[in-house]
């Protein structure tokens, strides 16, 4: 370090100025589009379709989005979403828990086979079970129902395994105090290990609740009628109606995009330690 | 008898009444019987798995052996006929093709600008937390919305990027029509959307590289440039790996951003192999053919796994 020719001062700030002004470049091109969605869906169509563009509206038209909400029941599409999306989450944190707490803490035979298992289903690619599951659901004659779309979500390998790993962190000396005071499994689940866990439980949640919200294929697949139909269907369905109409079309996908990027602002490190743990994408 | 000696069996001794007391009250853990607890704790995962994972990997392998009719259950076994049937489908191969070329496409893109920004942001930079919430962004949002948005910016006559290439002198392209520009589209689409991720699992490899290797190589006078080739990559290599696998498997996956920006088409130009599977399964209810094509997939990515799984192998015994 000390043989370390120092550059002059002028040639060092002047080099941190330029690698600020390129990433900062870079940041403004990533957030432009959407920018240029939430400005277009304030915009009148006339001032849409103009070249070269024309960045701000002349006022902003919020009847885009009533126009928008009256087009296609949103309304109807959100409650559907937010619904399924909640349920399916509290049922994962749920169900996760259990399965993550039998691995961590109970001692039965195959469990670690099991618990194998259970990593190697992760690996297998959702479009492989998706015909399938499509035809389970089909035969229960749950297609076009909420059931459809909540209950193959209910369990997640992903939960079991980021849950599990927390539970094993946790001191058993806890549990042994609860245990000798006549506590059941149930009771040291959830009195001790659920309260001590909220950082992971919190992650599983949002990551779920991301996840479901923001779920298109599946949708498509098992929901047929208007009224069960999700936001993000919703929204596929009203492009291939409205097909150019930006107006109407960026204030639904504002809609679309909302929720998630509220949360995302607030709770920005559980999404990255959801997203870097699963290594998910698209 | 020494202190240590008489401290250990204190121990002992405490730890032997720890035992007793809990062989008295039947303390449940590690002891028999925690299999039929267990089985309770597990049962809502493992029935909801049996229905969803585990019978469908089964049977779906099952079905690609099967000419299937959803809806009377009308079921005949062809052998390899699906497969045979796939394999010289030539919409089949041009589908593999594209999904080899989004694949190919997107991920040297994604990786260099992702390590580029990582790199960038492990720096002394002001406002990192703005930066990051900024490249992160596309990656949280809806797949559905954000392919509505590029349509939208891909317009051929109103749409920002035409506008944009024009200040460098770049003709109007037709984008999403032209059959040799839409690929290109979806791959730029496909990187603004997933290049947070990586940019996150390389900022925490940058962080696990021990400050002292640069100080080493900063008394034997390295450049910067020396530094990056010499230090930097070599070290990210376990997490370019990583990130390259994930990529591959979620890259031949790409469903949901080409549904809503191409449709597959111009001409079946982005026509991806999910969107062959979905079409095949849930437009002409094919499920022994559409499930063929699926273990195909499933076979590309297995393979893909396991190479993972070898390199990391050797990784480990070349450590020890």
């Amino acid at each position: 370090m000390i043989l370390n020719k120092k550059k002059s001062a002028p040639a060092e700030t002047a080099k941190s100025i330029l690698t600020h002004v390129m990433i900062y470049i870079l940041a403004i091109i990533t957030l432009a589009p959407f920018v240029w969605m939430i400005l277009t869906s304030f915009k009148d169509l006339g001032e849409i379709f103009v070249y070269p563009p024309k960045w701000l509206p002349e006022r902003l038209k919020f009847e885009n989005y009533v126009n928008a909400f009256e087009a296609a029941p949103f309304g109807r599409y959100y409650l559907n979403s937010l619904f399924v999306a909640s349920v399916v989450t509290i049922g994962q944190l749920i169900t996760c828990s259990m399965a993550a707490f039998a691995f961590a803490r109970l001692q039965f035979r195959g469990r670690n086979v099991l618990f194998f298992i259970f990593l190697g289903t992760m690996m297998i690619p959702y479009n492989v079970t998706m015909i399938p599951s499509f035809m389970v659901l089909y035969w229960l004659g749950w297609i076009d129902s909420f059931k459809a779309l909540i209950v193959p979500g209910l369990a997640s390998a992903f939960g079991v395994f980021l849950l599990r790993q927390f539970f094993m962190t946790i001191p058993k000396e806890l549990e042994e105090a609860a245990y000798i005071d006549g506590a059941t499994r149930f009771g040291v689940l959830r009195r001790i290990i659920i309260p001590l866990s909220k950082p992971a439980l919190a992650t599983l949640a949002i990551f779920t609740f991301m996840g479901v919200f923001n779920d298109f294929i599946w949708a498509l697949i098992v929901i047929n009628s208007e009224e069960m139909r999700t936001v993000q269907l919703g929204l596929a369905i009203f492009r291939d109606r409205y097909l150019t109409q930006w107006d109407l079309l960026m204030a639904g996908s504002v809609t679309a995009v909302l929720p998630i990027l509220i949360v995302f602002f607030f709770a920005q490190s559980y999404f990255i330690k959801g997203i870097t743990l699963s290594g998910l994408k698209e | 008898m020494t202190q240590t000696e008489t401290v250990l069996k204190q121990e002992g001794t405490e730890l032997a009444a720890v035992i007793d007391q809990r062989k008295k009250l039947k303390v449940p853990r590690y002891k028999k019987g925690d299999g039929l607890s267990a089985l309770l704790f597990l049962s809502p995962t493992l029935i909801v798995f049996t229905a969803f994972i585990l019978f469908p990997v089964f049977f779906s392998f099952y079905l690609s052996f099967q000419k299937w009719n959803m809806f009377s259950g009308d079921t005949t076994f062809v052998g390899l006929d699906n497969y045979i049937r796939l394999f010289q489908n030539e919409e089949f191969w041009q589908v593999l093709k594209n999904t080899v070329i989004y694949t190919v496409g997107t991920i040297p893109l994604n990786m260099a600008f992702s390590l580029f920004i990582a790199y960038i942001l492990n720096k002394k930079i002001i406002g990192k937390k703005f930066l990051r919430t900024a490249f992160f962004a596309p990656v949280i949002i809806s797949p559905v919305a954000a392919a509505l948005i590029w349509r939208w910016l891909y317009d051929p006559n109103f749409g920002l990027v035409n506008y944009f290439i024009a200040i460098f002198g770049v003709d109007a392209v037709n984008w999403l029509n032209d059959p040799s520009a839409a690929m290109f589209a979806l791959i730029i689409m496909g990187v603004w959307k997933t290049f947070g991720i990586n940019m996150v699992l390389f900022s925490a490899g940058l962080q696990g590289i021990p400050d002292s290797y640069y100080e080493a190589a900063d008394i034997d006078g390295a450049g910067k440039m020396h530094k990056f080739w010499y230090i930097t990559i070599p070290m990210l290599a376990p997490t370019t790996f990583f990130i390259l696998v994930m990529s591959m498997i979620s890259s031949f996956q790409v469903f949901d951003i080409v549904y809503v920006l191409t449709s597959g088409g111009p001409l079946g130009s982005t026509k991806v192999l999910v969107f062959y599977v979905y079409e095949y399964a849930f437009k002409f209810f094919e499920m022994g053919y559409a499930s063929a094509a699926a273990y195909v997939l499933f076979a590309i990515l297995f393979a893909v796994t396991m190479l993972q799984v070898k390199y990391m192998k050797t990784r480990m015994a070349g450590i020890r």
